[in-house]
């Protein structure tokens, strides 16, 4: 059994780049396979991109940009721990990579709305 | 001869075991090569989005950025490859720890949706470029 605390923000980082990953994986075939589809006519895109003005689109492409800002920061982190050796202030790095992803997320909404 | 000298039997679970450690290490390889590519992919694909729908999107906009560049086109099929080998080895690791679903058959099945996936990604490349 896995006795490692779970209390840790780097557990709490764990599970965010893996949820994260998780939705972004499921999303993407979805996403290319509607891109290539409406692109394939620019009146059709642009019925595409006036669906896409509803409020509950735009609330759930915040979330994919917020999940997308997220496994990026996170993956950086896992990425720079593997292969720079960068083990001291974790807890710093999974502060700013959260910081980063509601960052990039509120930038769009302000963008968007 | 060699008192060492192992049974027939057990070599061939010894290969098996390595072939099956390579096929991890480069599944490993590809994850991490792929996440590099991603790294710098998403922050251009963050900042393109978030300064393209300032104001509304449209066709007309999108389009006249993308259509007859070679350049956009090597990036996104460039970033749908890695986007869907990345998601599909992601989805193959959460389902060997979660519910225990591995082997070579899964891998082979993991890495056919990974690049179907990378499929519709370059259709849609293509169709933002011709």
């Amino acid at each position: 059994m896995d006795m490692r605390p779970r209390s840790h923000p780097t557990y709490l980082a764990f599970v965010v780049h893996r949820v994260s990953g998780l939705l972004l994986a499921l999303f993407l075939p979805l996403h290319f396979w509607a891109l290539g589809t409406a692109i394939s006519g620019e009146a059709r895109l642009d019925g595409f991109l006036r669906w896409a003005e509803n409020p509950l689109a735009k609330a759930a492409e915040t979330i994919l940009v917020i999940l997308l800002a997220a496994h990026l920061a996170g993956g950086l982190r896992v990425l720079a721990l593997e292969f720079l050796g960068w083990r001291s202030r974790q807890k710093d790095m999974v502060a700013a990579s959260a910081g980063i992803a509601l960052l990039v997320g509120l930038v769009f909404l302000l963008n968007v709305v | 001869m060699s008192a060492t000298r192992q049974p027939a039997s057990t070599k061939g679970v010894n290969r098996s075991h390595r072939t099956r450690a390579r096929a991890q290490t480069h599944l490993w390889v590809v994850q991490r090569v792929t996440a590099m590519l991603l790294a710098l992919a998403v922050v251009v694909h963050l900042v393109m989005i978030v300064t393209a729908v300032r104001g509304g999107l449209s066709a007309a906009e999108i389009l006249s950025r993308t259509r007859g560049n070679e350049a956009w086109l090597a990036f996104y099929v460039t970033f749908a490859l890695a986007a869907g080998l990345h998601g599909a080895i992601g989805l193959r690791n959460i389902a060997s720890e979660a519910i225990g679903l591995r082997g070579r058959g899964a891998d082979l099945a993991w890495l056919t949706a990974g690049l179907l996936t990378a499929g519709f990604g370059i259709r849609a490349a293509i169709g933002l470029y011709a």
